[in-house]
């Protein structure tokens, strides 16, 4: 009943098939972290490249740079430590412009308070809130590095009135206001939750959202506008992502120009007698196509709750809380 | 570096390199993309599945796939931008210019004006050069130096004082390369950017802890265990021409720093940039496609090589 030959052959194929195993697949801790302090900054670093193979990518599964080289933002593919000390040395402030007009200001309460400790956190962030029902606000705790700042406006009867005059609202106020007082400015709908940290890694200069409910999609079926007598209108053949016009933003010079330019654009449809398939959201892909962002945020950026979650979406940071059909 | 260096007074700091304030063109904001047609980007389908092509704070790693150029050379033909290259052809190094610019002609920058500086202690050996349309060459004449590690110590040093006093005005964006090398394939406008460095092709896929960076507490270089993204070479880096301004003065103040310390780094001026490039994050890296050596066995990684030693 000894060890035949036979016996021994089978270990060594095992041992040799195992070994071929470990070798392709050396262990490494996921989350690889070392606290190391750099006397250069004087400010605690991380950096967790991968210990034994520094090159190996953290996300094979998506892409996170674009043809024209702007990196697109998923989880694990940036340390928010070396950001944060980054935009820190430059002392920037951030603004969030978002609007609650007639039934949307049930959702102030929700977005401020969840915004106040997941957007930007430990920095200093401007929040700009357009309403029609100003008296309404009940107080809000705000961060003490925080601002809040309530500007009045009409409202309008329909909806996608609102939603299209945004785009001039906002560039107006950024001539007469925001551009003195930040850097940076993010355009948010009210009607969502921060359940995650969005933190400095959304700063660049312009920056789009990959929509949660076309990142899939292909060309064709994306939603783009299609009709050639619309501003809007993405000719055939031609598109790289569909942007959701709930989080976009940028410098405020890179922001300043993308509201007048859409801005344009619907008016200019409007004297045409056309309204854009979907409205400012159209306008916003038709800028993007031409003036390509310098970042993309993935839809872990702005996740469409009614929406199975994949397992490429490994965080949901902000998400809808629509409670009627917008959209 | 071992034994004595012996320093001549002539190392203590210019005092006119630190005074001088330039004036600098407008930046201009890369946006403007005009119609194109290309394949449809996939958010699910990644180029390069095998190598990193995003650092941690958010920089494009620039490999083979992961860019198109033709997207890319759109949005920058027509800024009419000037692209600079230093080249220091010092004693013997001479003979490498020929190759190094033929090369160039063929593969660097196509469609954009480049000027090619040229800093030697031997002009009258640097031979007549016929390059293409839009694109120049300047002989930048510098003393000459008694050994190699004093050259190496005033490369930033030479850099720094040409952009102030010459290539500011000039270019929109300057390439430092060393000159025994060579363009085999393309290099195009994937790789401007305000700051740009190189992957060491020996050290691109080993744990940091192997990183010959300067490990001496004693010198300006010094990167303690435990530290460093990427160990960058030597042979490669630039940007836009304002932050190469502002690296390469720091860099020769570190140099000059360990000078009077009577030290030299482990690599000389590399050591000091990547000390520079640890504090100071590249703002796009290069992977050794654009800095390759020969005599390392190429890894499967490794798609294309653009420049390499010759």
């Amino acid at each position: 009943m000894g060890i035949t030959k036979l016996h021994g052959l089978a270990i060594l194929v095992t041992a040799g098939i195992t070994g071929a195993i470990w070798y392709h697949h050396p262990f490494s801790s996921a989350s690889d972290q070392e606290s190391t302090f750099s006397s250069e900054e004087g400010i605690l670093l991380k950096t967790d490249l991968n210990e034994t193979s520094p090159m190996l990518p953290r996300r094979q599964d998506v892409l996170v740079l674009t043809p024209w080289l702007a990196p697109i933002v998923w989880e694990d593919t940036f340390n928010r430590d070396i950001l944060n000390a980054q935009y820190t040395q430059k002392n920037l402030v951030t603004g969030v412009v978002t609007f609650a007009v007639k039934k949307y200001v049930q959702f102030i309460e929700g977005f401020m308070s969840s915004a106040n400790k997941y957007f930007l956190a430990g920095h200093q962030v401007n929040f700009y809130l357009f309403t029609d029902n100003p008296e309404q606000i009940s107080h809000l705790q705000m961060a003490p590095e925080n601002h809040l700042f309530v500007i009045p406006v009409r409202n309008y009867s329909q909806w996608q009135d609102i939603s299209m005059s945004r785009m001039d609202i906002i560039s107006r106020y950024i001539q007469s206001q925001f551009q003195y007082e930040v850097d940076y400015l993010y355009s948010i709908d009210i009607d969502v939750q921060l359940f995650e940290h969005i933190g400095v890694e959304i700063i660049d200069a312009l920056v789009g959202t990959i929509s949660s409910w076309q990142y899939t999609a292909h060309r064709e079926s994306k939603s783009y506008e299609t009709r050639t007598e619309s501003q809007a209108a993405i000719p055939k053949g031609e598109g790289d992502f569909y942007y959701t016009a709930s989080f976009y933003g940028g410098s405020v010079a890179e922001v300043y120009k993308l509201t007048r330019a859409c801005f344009k654009g619907i008016v200019k449809d409007r004297e045409n007698g056309i309204e854009a398939r979907w409205h400012d959201e159209s306008h916003l892909n038709k800028y993007f196509l031409y003036h390509k962002p310098t970042r993309l945020l993935s839809p872990e950026y702005c996740w469409e709750e009614e929406l199975s979650r994949p397992r490429t979406i490994q965080v949901k940071r902000m998400c809808s809380v629509r409670k009627d059909g917008k959209k | 570096g071992n034994g004595k260096v012996h320093y001549l007074p002539y190392y203590l700091p210019c005092p006119e390199i630190f005074s001088m304030k330039l004036q600098y063109t407008e930046e201009k904001l890369i946006q403007l993309f005009p119609q194109l047609f290309y394949q449809q980007p996939r958010v699910l389908a990644p180029k390069r599945q095998d190598v990193l092509t995003v650092t941690p704070w958010l920089a494009p790693i620039i490999w083979e796939g992961t860019f198109n150029s033709e997207i890319l050379d759109s949005a920058y033909r027509p800024l009419n931008l000037t692209i600079g290259v230093t080249a220091f052809a010092i004693g013997k190094y001479t003979r490498f210019l020929g190759r190094f610019l033929e090369s160039a002609e063929k593969h660097f920058m196509k469609g954009y004006q480049v000027n090619y500086y040229i800093f030697t202690d031997n002009p009258e050996t640097i031979p007549d050069v016929q390059l293409q349309p839009g694109r120049r060459f300047v002989i930048v004449p510098i003393k000459k130096y008694p050994s190699w590690q004093e050259i190496s110590v005033r490369r930033m040093e030479a850099i720094n004082k040409h952009i102030a006093e010459v290539s500011h005005r000039e270019v929109d964006y300057l390439f430092c390369l060393d000159i025994d090398m060579v363009f085999c394939n393309a290099w195009g406008p994937e790789t401007l950017g305000d700051i740009v460095a190189a992957i060491h092709p020996s050290y691109f896929n080993v744990p940091r802890s192997q990183f010959p960076y300067e490990r001496r507490s004693s010198s300006a270089a010094s990167i303690p265990d435990g530290e460093g993204d990427f160990y960058y070479g030597g042979a490669v880096f630039g940007g836009r021409v304002k932050k190469v301004y502002e690296f390469t003065k720091t860099c020769h103040m570190t140099i000059l720093t360990d000078k009077a310390n009577g030290i030299m780094a482990a690599r000389q001026e590399e050591s000091h940039l990547n000390r520079h490039f640890l504090s100071h994050k590249p703002s796009k890296v290069l992977s050794p496609e654009y800095l390759w050596d020969d005599s390392v066995p190429k890894p499967p990684e490794i798609r294309l090589i653009r420049f390499s030693i010759v």
